[in-house]
C-alpha cells in the first residue's frame, strides 16, 4: 500500500476535514456501541424489576443517542467527501502540471492513451479509496475494536470466546487478500489484452476488412474474451469466500455464546440482558469485518492506480530547465549545430545522429533531405530542444539551447510537426494558438500564406467555423495547412517544418513554398523536404544518410557531387521535366 | 439530419462526427427493452440463474432462522434452565450457519459465473457486430466513443448482473421474510417497530431525486474535464511546441475545479444515506427495546421475542437501503446495456446475394459504368464516373484534395455501395461477387497504416496467414522493409507496442506494403501509399511496386509526377467527375486542368533558373 500512502500526503492541506471525519465517525461508532448496553439495562434492570419508567426513559435516551450518532455520521460524510474530492482535484492538477513539464522523450515513454487513463480513471480510484478510508475503513476497525471492548466489559466471562474467534477472522482476511492479489494482477493483464484488441480493430477497421480478416480477429478476440472471463470467475470466486466464511465463524460464535452464556445464566453468574448485549456486539463485529473484507479488494485496485499515478508524478522531465537561463529578448535566428550526437535512449543506444555540424545563417532556408530513418526529424527536433543532444551542442545566436529560457526558445522557434493536431474551438482560435494576441489581420495573413485562406472562406462560418474534437471534420491536407498557419502567425526567428505537407497536393505545396520564400518577415527556415522543388528554392540543403551529413550545399553543388542526392533527384525528375524548366 | 451538416458535407468536410447513438442519457429511456435483451442473453445461463436464485432464497431463509432460534433459546431454554434443549438448539444453530455459509458460497460462485459468461457473450456479439458493420458506421462514431461502449458500458452491465440479481433476490426475501417473521412473532410489536418505515421510504425517495441530479451535474463536469484532458494530452506535443502550457493548465484548472465542486455535492448526497439509515436502525432498536421491554413487563411479549425482533428489524431496514443503492446501479446498467445493444442492432454490411459468385484469380478487368455515389444521400460525391481498366493496366487517379479519388477506391473495395451505375470486375457486377473473394483479390495499401500490437513478423503475416517465415522475409525484402527491420532490436521478432508508435511513418508504410506484397493480389490499390516515405526510399519502393504491378491491374492515388507519368491512363478527377483522361503526354497537350496543375507545380521550381541535368548513369 506504499503508493497509496504516498498519495494520501495530498490530504495534508485538507487536514482539518480529514481529521474531523474520522473523529466524527468515532462519535457515530460510540453511539452505535452504546445501544446494546442500554438494551441490557432495559432487560436486566427495567424488565426484571418491572420498572416501566426506566424502560421508557432508557428507550428515549436511546433515540437521543441515535440522533447524536447520525450527526456524527453526516458530519463524517461531509468532511470525508470534502477532503477526498479536494485531494483528488489536487492530485489531478499535479499530474496534469507534471505532464506539461515533460519533454518529448517522456511522452514517448508514457503513451498518450495511458496518460489519459491515469489522469481520469486512476485518480478517481485513489479519490474513492480516500473516501472509503476516511469513512468505512475508519468506522470498521473502530467498530470492531469497540465491539470487542464492549463485549468484554459486558461479559468478562465470555472473553475467551472472542479471543478464539478473532484470529480466525483476521487470518481469513489476510490469506484471501494475499491469494487474491496475483489473481487480480493476472485479471488486469487479460483486461488489457481485450481492450488492446478492441482498440486495434477500431483503428484498423479498414485493414481488417481489406484483408478479410474478420474471422481471424473474432478468433483472437474470443480467446482473449474467454481468458478474461475465466480469470474473473477465478478471482471473484476466491474473494467471495470471505463473506460466508465470516458469517459462519460469527454464527458459530453466537451459537457458542448461547450455549456457554446460557450455562452461566442458569448458574446465576450472568443475566439475560448481558447475553443479549454480547450477541449484539458480536453481530456488529461481523458486519464491520465483512465490510473491511469488501473494501480491501477496492484498496488493492486503488493501490495499482496509485502506482500508475505516481509513475507520472515521479517522472523527471528529460529536458531540464537551465539554472540561470538566458532570456534572449531578441533573436537573429542563427542556428548552429556543432558535432551533435543524439540517440533516443541515452548514450549506449544506437545513435540516431552522429557528428552533425552545420550553420544556418539568419534568413537562410536550409532544406534537409535523406531517406526514412536517416535522422531528419530528430535533427530538427533538437533546435527547439524537444530533446536534448547526447553530445555536442545546438546553438541559437551563439547560445546553447540548453541555456535559453524555455519560453523564449518557444517564442523564437516555431515548429510544425508531422502530425497535424488541432484543438476544439474555431479555426481562428487554432491559428491563434501560435500567438494568442495575433490580430484578425495577422491570422488571415498566416492562413493565406499556408494556402488555407481559400478553403476557410468557403466554410459556412469562415474563420469562426467551430472544429470538432481534434479537427475531425477537416481533411488531412486542410489540417496540415492550418498547423502551418499556426506556426507562421507567431512570426518566429526560426521556423522548423518537419515534413508537414505530406497530405497536401503538389500544387498547393508549391504555393506554400513560394509564399514562404516571398515572406516579408525575415526568419531562418529549416525544412525537411520530400520534393526536389523545395531543395531548389532553398539556400542550401543537407543530405542526411544514416545520421550523418553526407553532403551539404546548393542544389547544383549537391547534384554535382552527391551520389545520394543524385539518386533522390532522379527519382523525381527526368529528362522530360528538366526540359520544361 | 440537420441542414447544417449537409452544408458541412458539401464543403468537403469529413463524415459527421456524432451519430444518433451519442445521445445516451444516464437513464435508460426504455428500460423494458433493455431488460428483455439482457434476459435473452441470460438464456443459456438461465439454469444457473434459477439455481442461483433458489440458493439465494434458501440462504436468506436460513439467515432469517438464526434470530428466531436465538429468541427461542432464551425464552424456552435459558430462562427455563433446560440444558439438553439448549445444547440441541446451539447445535441446530451451528448446523444452520454451516448450511447458510455453504449456500452463500455456492450461490455467489454460480452468480459470478452466470454474469461473467453473459457479459462474455455480449462482448463477443459486440465485437462480431463491429466486424460486420459497414465503414459508414465507423465514420459516424468516434473511436473513443465506441471504446467506451466496449469497456465502460460492458463493465457497468457486469457489475449490475453480478451483484444486483443476487442482492435483489436476497433483499426482497429478507424484507418479506423479516417482516413476515415479525408479524408472526408479535404483530403488535411489529406494527410499532415498522413505524420508522414510512420515514425511511419518504427519505429515500426525497434524497434519490437530488442524488440523481447531483450525479448528472457531476457527470457533465466530468465529461468536460475528460474532454479537456483528452484533447490536451493527445495534442501535448503541439502544446509544448507552441509554449501554451500555462493556458492549457488554466482551462484544466477551471474544469477540474468545477468537477471538484459538483463531485463534493453529489458524493455528500449519496453519503447521507448511510448515517440516516443508521439513525433509522438505531431508532428502531430503541423503539423495540423500549416498547418491547414495556410489553415484556405487561406480559404482551417474551424477552426472546424482543431479541429476535431486534435482529429482524435490522434485516428489514438493511434491504431497503440496499435496494435504494441498487437502483442507481441498475439504472446505469440499463443505460449501458442500451448503448451496447444500440451497436449490436446496427445494420451490418448486407449479406452477399444468394447468387453471388466467388472471384477466383480474376484477370483484372475493372469497369466503372456511370457510377454515382454520395456518403449522405443529398450530397453527391461522385457523379457519372465511367472508365475501364484493362487487365494489367496502371491507372493513376489525380486531382485536388477532396475531389473523390479515395471514394473511388472505397467503392471498388465495397467499403461503400454505389447509388447508381455499375462496377464490374471481369464482367461480374461486384455486388454479385462474394465480398470476401472480392477483397482477397484486391491488395490495398491504405492511407492509415494500422499495425497491430504483435511482432513485426506477425504484422506482415497479416497479409497471408499461412505464409512461411521465409515468404515473409521475402516480401519484406521486396518492399525494401527488410533493411530497417534487421536494425530493430529484435529484428522480425520486435514487438510493436502502442500500435506501432515506435516506428516512423515511413517504416510503417513499408510494413504495410510488405503486407500487400505477401497477399499477392490480382488487383492493386495504392492509396497515397508513398506520401510519407521520403524520395529515396520511394525510389526503392517504386522499383518493388513496378515489379509487383507487373501483370496486375493497379490503381494509384499518387502526388508524384514520376508515378503518374508511368501510368497507362491518368484519370483527372475534380468535384466528383472525371474531367480529363489520357496519358501524361496527351493530357499536357490538351492544356486543361492537368496541364495547369502540372505547371503550378513547375512554377514552384521556377525560382531556380538553371537548367537541371542529371548525370547519366549516376550511381545510386
Amino acid at each position: 500500500m506504499r503508493a497509496l500512502r504516498t498519495l494520501f500526503a495530498y490530504l495534508k492541506p485538507y487536514w482539518l476535514p480529514a481529521v474531523a471525519a474520522p473523529l466524527l465517525m468515532a462519535l457515530e461508532v460510540a453511539m452505535d456501541l452504546a445501544q446494546p448496553r442500554m438494551l441490557q439495562t432495559i432487560v436486566d434492570e427495567g424488565i426484571a424489576n418491572g420498572d416501566l419508567a426506566l424502560v421508557m426513559r432508557t428507550g428515549a435516551i436511546m433515540v437521543g443517542v441515535a440522533l447524536v450518532g447520525m450527526v456524527g455520521g453526516v458530519g463524517c460524510t461531509v468532511f470525508a467527501t470534502i477532503a477526498s474530492m479536494n485531494m483528488g482535484a489536487a492530485i489531478r492538477g499535479d499530474v496534469f502540471r507534471r505532464v506539461q513539464t515533460l519533454s518529448f522523450a517522456n511522452l514517448d515513454e508514457l503513451e498518450t492513451g495511458s496518460l489519459i487513463t491515469r489522469l481520469t480513471n486512476d485518480v478517481d480510484q485513489v479519490q474513492e479509496a480516500s473516501m472509503m478510508f476516511l469513512r468505512i475503513l475508519v468506522r470498521a476497525p473502530l467498530l470492531v475494536a469497540g465491539s470487542l471492548l464492549m463485549a468484554i466489559l459486558t461479559c468478562p466471562n465470555l472473553t475467551w470466546l472472542l479471543v478464539a474467534i478473532s484470529p480466525v477472522l483476521i487470518l481469513m482476511l489476510v490469506i484471501v487478500t494475499g491469494k487474491a492479489q496475483p489473481l487480480f494482477t493476472a485479471l488486469q493483464g487479460f483486461l488489457d489484452r481485450v481492450n488492446t484488441l478492441m482498440q486495434e480493430n477500431l483503428a484498423g477497421v479498414r485493414v481488417v476488412k481489406a484483408f478479410v480478416r474478420s474471422d481471424f480477429e473474432k478468433q483472437r478476440f474470443s480467446v482473449a474474451n474467454d481468458d478474461l472471463t475465466d480469470s474473473t470467475v477465478r478471482a471473484s470466486s476466491l474473494v467471495a469466500i470471505v463473506r460466508p466464511g465470516m458469517m459462519l465463524t460469527i454464527n458459530v460464535g453466537i451459537a457458542a455464546t448461547i450455549w456457554f452464556g446460557g450455562l452461566q445464566v442458569q448458574q446465576g453468574q450472568m443475566q439475560v440482558g448481558q447475553l443479549m448485549a454480547f450477541i449484539n456486539y458480536l453481530m456488529h463485529m461481523l458486519m464491520s469485518l465483512m465490510m473491511v473484507g469488501m473494501m480491501l479488494m477496492r484498496v488493492t485496485r486503488a493501490e495499482a492506480s496509485s502506482q500508475r499515478v505516481l509513475e507520472v508524478l515521479h517522472s523527471e522531465p528529460r529536458v531540464q530547465a537551465p539554472p540561470g537561463p538566458t532570456v534572449m529578448p531578441e533573436c537573429e535566428g542563427r542556428v548552429e549545430f556543432s558535432h551533435v550526437g543524439f540517440s533516443y535512449d541515452g548514450e549506449k543506444a544506437q545513435p540516431v545522429l552522429d557528428g552533425v555540424s552545420f550553420v544556418a545563417e539568419p534568413g537562410q532556408t536550409v532544406a534537409i533531405v535523406g531517406s526514412t530513418g536517416s535522422g531528419k526529424s530528430s535533427l530538427v527536433h533538437l533546435v527547439p530542444r524537444l530533446y536534448d543532444v547526447t553530445s555536442g551542442s545546438v546553438r541559437i545566436d551563439g547560445t546553447d539551447v540548453r541555456q535559453i529560457e524555455e519560453a523564449a526558445l518557444r517564442r523564437h522557434v516555431s515548429v510544425v510537426l508531422q502530425e497535424a493536431v488541432l484543438f476544439s474551438g474555431t479555426i481562428a482560435d487554432n491559428i491563434r494558438y501560435g500567438r494568442p494576441d495575433a490580430t484578425d489581420e495577422q491570422v488571415r495573413e498566416a492562413a493565406a500564406m499556408a494556402q488555407a485562406h481559400e478553403f476557410i472562406e468557403k466554410l459556412p462560418a469562415g474563420y469562426d467555423t467551430v472544429l470538432g474534437q481534434r479537427g475531425v471534420n477537416l481533411s488531412g491536407g486542410q489540417k496540415q495547412r492550418l498547423s502551418i498557419a499556426r506556426a507562421l502567425v507567431a512570426r518566429p526567428a526560426v521556423l522548423v517544418l518537419d515534413d508537414c505537407t505530406s497530405a497536401v497536393d503538389m500544387t498547393t505545396e508549391a504555393r506554400i513554398i513560394a509564399a514562404l520564400r516571398n515572406w516579408s518577415h525575415r526568419c531562418t527556415r529549416l525544412v525537411i523536404a520530400q520534393r526536389i522543388g523545395t531543395v531548389m528554392s532553398a539556400d542550401k540543403a543537407l543530405v542526411l544518410d544514416g545520421g550523418r551529413i553526407a553532403a551539404e550545399g546548393t542544389h547544383e553543388e549537391l547534384l554535382a557531387k552527391s551520389p545520394t542526392y543524385q539518386s533522390i533527384v532522379r527519382s523525381q525528375l527526368d529528362g522530360e521535366e528538366v526540359a520544361h524548366v | 439530419m440537420s441542414d447544417k451538416r449537409v452544408v458541412a458535407d458539401k464543403m468537403g468536410f469529413g463524415p459527421p462526427g456524432r451519430g444518433h447513438l451519442m445521445g445516451g442519457a444516464q437513464r435508460a429511456a426504455d428500460s423494458r427493452a433493455a431488460v428483455r435483451r439482457l434476459w435473452a442473453y441470460l438464456g443459456p445461463h438461465r439454469k444457473g440463474l434459477v439455481i442461483g436464485s433458489i440458493m439465494v432464497a434458501i440462504t436468506t431463509g436460513l439467515t432469517l432462522v438464526t434470530p428466531y432460534l436465538t429468541g427461542l433459546a432464551i425464552d424456552e431454554y435459558i430462562l427455563r434452565h433446560d440444558l439438553p434443549g439448549l445444547a440441541r438448539i446451539a447445535l441446530l444453530m451451528v448446523l444452520v450457519s454451516v448450511l447458510a455459509a455453504v449456500g452463500t458460497q455456492a450461490q455467489t460462485v454460480i452468480m459470478i459465473k452466470v454474469s461473467q459468461r453473459t457479459i462474455r457473450d455480449i462482448r463477443r456479439d459486440l465485437f462480431s457486430r463491429l466486424q460486420a458493420l459497414p465503414l459508414r458506421f465507423f465514420d459516424k462514431h468516434p473511436h473513443g466513443e465506441l471504446m467506451s461502449r466496449l469497456t465502460n458500458d460492458t463493465e457497468t452491465i457486469t457489475n449490475a448482473l453480478g451483484e444486483t440479481v443476487a442482492q435483489l433476490v436476497s433483499a426482497v426475501l429478507s424484507l418479506v421474510g423479516a417482516g413476515g417473521a415479525m408479524i408472526w412473532l408479535n404483530w403488535r410489536l411489529a406494527i410499532v417497530s415498522l413505524l420508522t418505515l414510512p420515514a425511511v421510504i419518504l427519505f429515500t425517495r426525497a434524497i434519490a431525486g437530488h442524488t440523481r441530479q447531483g450525479f448528472r451535474d457531476r457527470q457533465s463536469s466530468l465529461g468536460t474535464l475528460n474532454g479537456v484532458i483528452e484533447e490536451t494530452i493527445t495534442g501535448q506535443r503541439v502544446v509544448k511546441v507552441c509554449g501554451r502550457e500555462q493556458q492549457v493548465i488554466e482551462s484544466f484548472d477551471n474544469a477540474n475545479d468545477r468537477l471538484r465542486r459538483t463531485a463534493i455535492r453529489a458524493w455528500i448526497l449519496v453519503g447521507l444515506m448511510g448515517p440516516i439509515m443508521g439513525l433509522m436502525r438505531n431508532v428502531d432498536f430503541a423503539i423495540i427495546s423500549g416498547v418491547g421491554g414495556w410489553m415484556v413487563v405487561k406480559d404482551l411479549a417474551t424477552v426472546g421475542t424482543v431479541i429476535a425482533f431486534i435482529n429482524y428489524a435490522r434485516n428489514f431496514t438493511r434491504p431497503i437501503h440496499e435496494i435504494a443503492n441498487l437502483y442507481g446501479t441498475i439504472q446505469s446498467a440499463f443505460a449501458g446495456a442500451e448503448r451496447v445493444f444500440a451497436v449490436i442492432d446496427e445494420q451490418p454490411e448486407p449479406e452477399d446475394a444468394a447468387d453471388a459468385v466467388a472471384l477466383d484469380k480474376p484477370k483484372g478487368e475493372v469497369v466503372f459504368d456511370h457510377v454515382d455515389f454520395g456518403y449522405v444521400p443529398e450530397v453527391p460525391v461522385l457523379q457519372d464516373v465511367t472508365f475501364c481498366a484493362a487487365p494489367g493496366q496502371t491507372i493513376a487517379l489525380v486531382g485536388p484534395t477532396g475531389a473523390g479519388k479515395t471514394t473511388i477506391i472505397n467503392l471498388l473495395t465495397r467499403f461503400y455501395d454505389i447509388d447508381a451505375g455499375k462496377i464490374t470486375i471481369d464482367g461480374h457486377d461486384i455486388r454479385h461477387i462474394r465480398r470476401d473473394t472480392l477483397r482477397r483479390s484486391l491488395g490495398i495499401v491504405l492511407q492509415d497504416m494500422v499495425l497491430f500490437a504483435d511482432t513485426v513478423r506477425e504484422n506482415i503475416r497479416y497479409g497471408r496467414l499461412d505464409a512461411t517465415d521465409e515468404e515473409i522475409e521475402q516480401a519484406a525484402r521486396l518492399a525494401n522493409a527488410d533493411g530497417f527491420i534487421r536494425h530493430l532490436p529484435h529484428g522480425y521478432e520486435t514487438p510493436l507496442t502502442d500500435v506501432g508508435s515506435s516506428l516512423s511513418q515511413g517504416q510503417r508504410q513499408l510494413l504495410a506494403i510488405a503486407r500487400a506484397v505477401l497477399a499477392d493480389p490480382e488487383i492493386l490499390i495504392l492509396d497515397e501509399a508513398t506520401s510519407s516515405v521520403d524520395t529515396r526510399t520511394e525510389l526503392h519502393i517504386q522499383e518493388a511496386m513496378l515489379r509487383l504491378m507487373e501483370g496486375r491491374t493497379s490503381f494509384v492515388i499518387a502526388h508524384r509526377l514520376s508515378t503518374i507519368r508511368n501510368a497507362d491512363c491518368i484519370l483527372v478527377i475534380d468535384n466528383g467527375r472525371i474531367v480529363e483522361r489520357g496519358t501524361h503526354a496527351e493530357l499536357l497537350r490538351r492544356e486543361g486542368l492537368y496541364f495547369r496543375m502540372h505547371n503550378a507545380h513547375l512554377a514552384a521550381l521556377s525560382g531556380v533558373q538553371t537548367t537541371v541535368t542529371v548525370p547519366e548513369g549516376a550511381p545510386e
